[in-house]
Parts: structure tokens; sequence; C-alpha cells
């Protein structure tokens, strides 16, 4: 199979990066260290090439409509330039992805004519962006139900249109502020979870307070064929970062991995199993809500922990967890040694009786038991 | 990128060194590179006995674990302890603080060992 190539992948090659598939994307997975980009991003800054990440746009008249029934939060709370956080879940409740939605300026239907009336007329407009590997998919999960409910809406995959980085750190919204062209706006404005469009390098980009480090930080959209330009207004300043890092840093806050801490078949889960029900709106209508209404009257048998290992060893992806007796009691969906606590963490799924923290379980790392105990996220 | 490759050293395939004259045992400059920040290092005890090509411990990195192979039989006759508590010295410095065991040679059969020109273009 032939790998995606994001924009600047000679870039990065030429800078030394070492590369990883993820979600058919060829994408850098370490410059430098990912010890030393961690680093960075929780000291200073950081900036990750994340044009593997989909985008998607729907505007037309029903575009609300189709975005309220495909994703389980309520987009109608989203004023222009708003972000939210949801899920995408299958009628059984189950998450297919996750997903960041934003609410784009509204679209003209204007026919230039003149004609005031008629050029009055806007439809609203949405983007959002599936995880790598998911936007053709996502998109024709778009484009069928808009046509069996006959709804008024144009669905584009704009994926290879939009190349993404992530400018992350304490250090992020000074040099983000400094990157945008002097008639931009100042983008140190932006409240988290909001977006305007603003220039860098002569390009229009959509710039959000978003990201998944959970530094402080942006998410720049830029036009594909102006992501050199950008990329070189932050090359000085920030410490370039490849999936390696941006994995460590997200399991330190406890964030999900799509595809791996939940996967529609490998490991099914829903919103509250995984320990995310506030992007559920269940006064909304959408696939899945029934299910997921159900699932909050009646609770969930298992949910998404940190655990934290007591003795050496690093916890993995499917490593068994076991209780006192040494019966397998869950397992570990993402596990690192975290860089900046300097201990080997992990997240997992546990039945409801081993969730409270403190509850000593044992990780089983190459057929031996690891104590180890149940903690919250963020691990600290 | 080129890597250290020290003259004198046999190396295995899979990227161990192994010094003829102590009988010293880790892992190339390459290897070190390749696997990235080292954080955890499980080695045999002293005393144990290897067979040539067995693993004899596991290395694991952020982002992968890889096992650890013999270069020739023999009994460990030292263990490094201090990786055990700063695993990252095999990336600081693989061939001299970052060892990992040293075995008693009498048995040990280096012929099938690469010479470090022999390994070197094989990284190259």
């Amino acid at each position: 199979m032939t790998l995606r190539k994001p924009p600047l992948r000679e870039v990065h090659a030429e800078r030394g990066a070492k590369f990883t598939e993820f979600g058919g994307w060829d994408m850098p997975v370490e410059f430098d260290s990912i010890r030393t980009e961690h680093t960075a991003v929780r000291e200073a800054a950081g900036i990750f090439d994340v044009s593997h990440m989909g985008e998607i746009e729907v505007a037309g008249p029903d575009a609300t409509t189709l975005m309220q029934r495909l994703t389980s939060n309520d987009v109608t709370e989203l004023a222009v330039g708003d972000a939210q956080y949801a899920a995408i879940t299958r009628e059984d409740g189950v998450m297919i992805d996750d997903t960041v939605v934003y609410r784009l300026p509204d679209e003209s239907t204007a026919d230039g004519d003149g004609d005031d009336a008629d050029d009055a007329n806007t439809v609203p407009a949405y983007l959002f962006i599936p995880n790598a590997g998911h936007d053709t998919e996502t998109h024709d999960r778009w484009v069928d139900h808009r046509d069996e409910w006959d709804l008024d809406c144009e669905v584009r995959n704009v994926t290879e249109d939009w190349a993404m980085f992530a400018v992350q750190g304490p250090e992020a919204p000074d040099l983000v502020a400094d990157a945008v062209d002097a008639d931009g706006p100042d983008v140190r404005d932006l409240s988290r979870f909001s977006a305007t469009f603003a220039p860098f390098a002569g390009a229009e980009c959509w710039v959000a307070r978003t990201g998944y480090t959970g530094e402080d930080g942006f998410e720049i959209l830029c036009p594909w064929e102006a992501a050199e330009d950008v990329w070189a207004l932050f090359a000085d300043d920030a410490a370039p970062c490849g999936l390696g890092a941006r994995d460590t840093l997200r399991m330190e806050k406890g964030f999900l991995l799509s595809g791996q801490d939940f996967h529609p078949e490998d490991e099914p889960r829903t919103p509250y199993e995984a320990d995310i029900g506030f992007v559920v709106d269940l006064d909304t209508e959408f696939v899945g809500r029934d299910a997921l209404a159900e699932q909050a009257e009646t609770g969930v048998e298992e949910t998404f922990v940190g655990i934290e290992l007591l003795d050496r060893g690093v916890p993995r992806h499917g490593y068994d967890v076991t209780d006192e007796n040494g019966h397998v009691v869950g397992v570990v969906t993402s596990g690192t040694m975290s860089p900046t606590l300097d201990k080997p963490i992990a997240l997992g799924y546990l039945p409801v009786g081993f969730t409270d923290p403190g509850t000593e379980v044992n990780v089983v790392v190459r057929a031996r038991e690891k104590r180890a105990k149940v903690v919250t996220v963020p691990f600290e | 990128m080129s890597f250290d490759v020290p003259e004198g050293l046999h190396y295995r395939e899979s990227h161990e060194w192994i010094d003829p004259e102590t009988g010293r045992v880790g892992i190339t400059d390459f290897a070190q590179d390749e696997l990235g920040d080292v954080v955890f290092v499980e080695l045999p005890n002293e005393g144990d006995a290897l067979d040539a090509d067995a693993e004899f411990g596991v290395i694991e990195s952020i982002k992968a674990v890889s096992d650890l192979y013999a270069p020739v039989s023999g009994e460990v006759t030292a263990v490094n302890e201090a990786l055990f508590d700063a695993p990252e010295l095999v990336n600081d410095d693989p061939f001299g603080e970052g060892w990992m065991l040293e075995l008693d040679l009498d048995e040990g059969d280096l012929e099938d060992l690469l010479t470090a020109e022999e390994y070197a273009d094989q990284i190259a």
C-alpha cells in the first residue's frame, strides 16, 4: 500500500526525522528524541505536523441538522468560531471516532446579481476533524446519511486541501501571535476552544486554540501549498515534534487515542465507558442516542482509568491487568514510561469494582505480574 | 547520519557488541539511536549461563520493546546494575557506561560474529 504523505514529508526527512506509518500516512515519529520533544512542549513550545488528520466541510441549509444527527454533542450551541469535542457513534452507542467540530463563518449563497434579498442569503458551515485514515469513511457516512434523510447540504472531504500544525506549550500563544501577518488579529485573544481565520505568511489559515497535549496552544490549518512557508515561521522557535511525543503527552493527560483506546471492532466502547460522557447531549437526536440514554440509566460495567505501575517495567497496549488472585480483569489500551513524571503509566478499562483510585491491581509484563494501582487522570 | 563502530569489538547482526578482551556486551550506537530514549533494561543474573543467539534480556525505549541476544555462549560474570536506575546510559554511552553484562569467554566462539568493518557495512 502506498502511504499518503504530508506536504512537508521531505522537509522533515532532511531534518533527520524518523518516520512511522500512522492511519495510512507516512508521518514523523521522532525528530530528535521523544523525551526532548515532550519536555519542550511541557516547558516551552513544540510544533507538530498533524496533516494526517482528516478535514471534512459541511455547508448548506441543512448542515446543522446533519451535524447534529451524526455527532453526539449539541452543535446548535456553536457560534461562528466555536469549537466542540464530540463522539461519532453507531446505532448501538459505540464510538466510531472522536472529533472536533468547528463552526465556520456562514457561507454566502449569493449569486452576485446585485439583488439584495437574494445576495443576503447565507447558510451555516462546519469543519470537523476525523482522525488519521478516517476521512474517506467519514465523508461517505455523512453523504449516505444526508441522502437517506434527504437533507440539503454539501459534504466535502478537504483533507488534502488543508495541512495542519499544532503549536503547543506555554510559549505557544506568543509564538503564534508573532507569526500572524501584521494585518491579522491578535490570536492571544482567542479563548480555549475558539477559532478564527488569520493570515500566516500571506496565506489565509484557520487558527484554533485547541490541541491534544494538555498544554495551552493552537492548531493551525493552512492551505496545503502554503505549508512550508507557515511551518518555517516556527522552525527557529518551536521544537519540531513527532507523533511519539504527541502520544506520551496525551497519555499523561489521560486523553483517548482513536483506534487504540477505542475501536469499533477491536475495542468497542461508548463515550460513557471511555469517560467522555461530557460529549454526549441526550437532548439532541443523533445516531446512537437511544442506546446511550439507556446506558446513562443503567450505568456502565467498565470504565476508562489511569493505572500506575509500582514495580519496574513498562506497560504496553494489550497487556493484561489482573486482580490480587491473578484473574484477568482488564487490559491496557495505552501505556508508556512518562517522560515528565518518570514513572510507568497506563490507560485501560476496568470493571467498576476496580476503578476507585488506590485500588491495587497488577499489569502482566512478559508473563510477570507487576504491582500497580488505579489512579485518577491526568497522571501526577 | 554516521554512527560509532569501534574497531576491536565483535558485532552481532542484531546490533549487540562484545569486547573480546573483557567479555563485555552491549548494544551499538546505531541500535540505541533506532530505539530512541531507553527507559528500561531487563538483564540476567550474575552466574546465569547464556547460550549463543539466545535471548538474554529486554531493552525498552519510550516507543519500542526489543529482545537482546547473546553474541556468544558463556557464564554471566557481571551485570551493569547502574542501568536499572539510569537506563539512559545506553543512549549516552553505548560502548562505555552503557554496557550490559560481562561473559566468561572461555567457551565463547567469536568466529561467527561480524568485524567492525562488516557491521559498518550492514548499517550503512
